[in-house]
């Protein structure tokens, strides 16, 4: 029904079955856009936010899947910038990850200012001395950059590539995309690092404080650099989902190697710095300010030593050390072990620098604040998974988002030789269309 | 955001914050402008109109 939209060499299941797919996911976005709409009709009361939680799951989601798009800007960085070519094979599939991951964090804050009709406030009516300002700006700057790096990507469609002016706009866009990429490694070191610059100037909140260089606390540069560290891993991880679903080799192993040693070393490099960190914190900043670090992790149902070792050694420093590892890399197993642990680690990172931030008691007559989501939030953070699939589905589908794929899974040769006649017919067709054209 | 908002001040903050954005936004606007340029002018001399479809 739509071959004549699939990329030419490769192999799609049945309409049918897609469609299928979609269906199931767009239940789940309906149901998450029906919580979207409560919450814009009747407002945050929602949801289960209180004056102890003015951030809540939606800014814990915000900050993950920022950290996690980071593989974009990352293996932007490193194509174009420092120049590492083989990652041309992963790049595109990158910039989906990271277009979806920006989108659904502009659209969780829409959804968290609880009126969107004054979102542009921000921009117009700009404090200048929050670090959130900054991070406004620089997403939606951001996002302008990854719609750009996208947007060649779509126009690649086999037809919409037959379009003269789609296909000079494209080749354009590649010719100058290394500025892109610079502009969005520039613009992702920022607010990164504001997201945990916003954590580290709290200086009622002893839990996050930190002290720093100039105006940027010690977490400003942790955010930035756990990003590009962990956000590989995200991007090796949902290939190797896709790769699962779809039962084909999408990217050569010397690709994801590459991009596991380099996050390997990242993250390695990081969890040092991370260590030294909360070691100086819990042995010198929080006693400084009248607190024995273990008060941070008792006296609570919830929030024990075990979030801080989940954290700093099972999803930091065992996935590191399995990715500087030749072996480790080599191994199917280890490797997406790996990788679900960095991805993991990041988000409990992100979870702890927002949710148990909120939860430690500031004052003395304070207890530890608990906080429960409602359904709604519930509804509205799970809202971007199903929006993910369905344009992962719809991209992967009629967009040429791996360039290896053809090799690494050849079709048969009648069915390629079907493949061909069709294209030349419908090469025909637009040569019939449009006698101008060809002039 | 602009000079003409009732709150805006001529101090470092506001020229280092909206400096940036312009800065950014005009890098953007700039290579964008720079590639629906060279695309109208490629389209209008004939390129791109016998491309292979494989490349």
């Amino acid at each position: 029904m739509d071959s004549a939209l699939i990329p030419v060499g490769v192999k799609r299941c049945s309409f049918p079955k897609f469609m299928l797919l979609l269906g199931a996911a767009g239940a789940v976005l309906a149901w998450g856009v029906f919580a979207m709409l409560l919450i814009w009709i009747k407002g945050l009361n929602q949801t289960n936010m209180n004056d102890y939680y003015g951030f809540a799951i939606w800014i814990w989601a915000d900050l993950a899947v920022i950290a996690i798009g980071g593989g974009a800007f990352f293996s932007g960085f490193l194509k174009y910038i420092v120049g590492k070519d083989e990652l041309k094979n992963i790049i595109n599939y990158a910039v989906l990850l990271g277009f979806i991951c920006y989108s659904s964090a502009l659209l969780i804050l829409a959804i968290d200012i609880g009126q969107p009709l004054r979102g542009w406030f921000i921009f117009w009516h700009a404090n200048v001395h929050s670090m959130l300002t900054e991070v406004a700006f620089c997403l939606t700057c951001y996002f302008i950059v990854l719609t750009i790096e996208y947007l060649p990507l779509v126009l690649e469609n086999r037809k919409l590539d037959k379009i003269p002016f789609f296909h000079n706009l494209t080749h354009n866009m590649h010719e100058t995309m290394a500025v892109f990429a610079a502009t969005g490694a520039f613009l992702s070191f920022f607010h990164q690092g504001s997201l945990g610059g916003v954590a580290g100037v709290l200086f009622g909140r002893p839990f996050a404080f930190r002290e720093g260089v100039l105006i940027w606390p010690w977490t400003f540069f942790l955010f930035t650099w756990s990003a590009a560290a962990f956000g590989p891993c995200f991007t090796i991880l949902a290939t190797k989902i896709l790769e699962k679903v779809t039962g084909k080799t999408l990217v050569k192993f010397n690709v994801i190697d590459l991009l596991a040693r380099i996050s390997g070393w990242m993250m390695l490099t990081y969890m040092i710095a991370k260590i030294a960190d909360t070691a100086y914190w819990a042995f010198v900043l929080a006693p400084s300010k009248g607190f024995d670090v273990g008060f941070f992790y008792t006296n609570n149902e919830f929030y024990g030593w075990w979030i801080l070792i989940l954290e700093l050694v099972i999803c930091g420093i065992v996935p590191a050390l399995i990715l500087v590892t030749k072996k480790g890399r080599a191994s199917k197993t280890a490797l997406t072990t790996a990788v679900v642990l960095a991805v993991i680690g990041v988000c409990l990172n992100r979870w702890v620098m927002v949710l148990q931030v909120m939860a430690v008691p500031v004052m003395s007559f304070d207890t530890w604040a608990t906080y429960c989501p409602s359904w709604q939030e519930v509804a509205t953070t799970i809202l971007p998974v199903a929006y993910a699939v369905i344009l992962i589905a719809i991209s992967y589908r009629y967009l040429p988002i791996f360039p290896q794929e053809a090799e690494l899974n050849p079709i048969a040769p009648e069915e390629a030789l079907a493949d061909e006649q069709e294209s030349t017919e419908e090469t025909a067709d637009v040569a019939g269309a449009e006698p101008a054209a060809q002039t | 955001m602009f000079p003409f908002n009732f709150e805006w001040i001529w101090d470092i903050s506001h020229l280092v914050f909206m400096g940036g954005l312009w800065y950014a936004l005009g890098i953007i606007g700039t290579g964008m402008g720079y590639c629906i340029i060279k695309t109208i002018s490629d389209t209008a001399q004939g390129k791109g109109a016998h491309h292979d479809e494989h490349h």
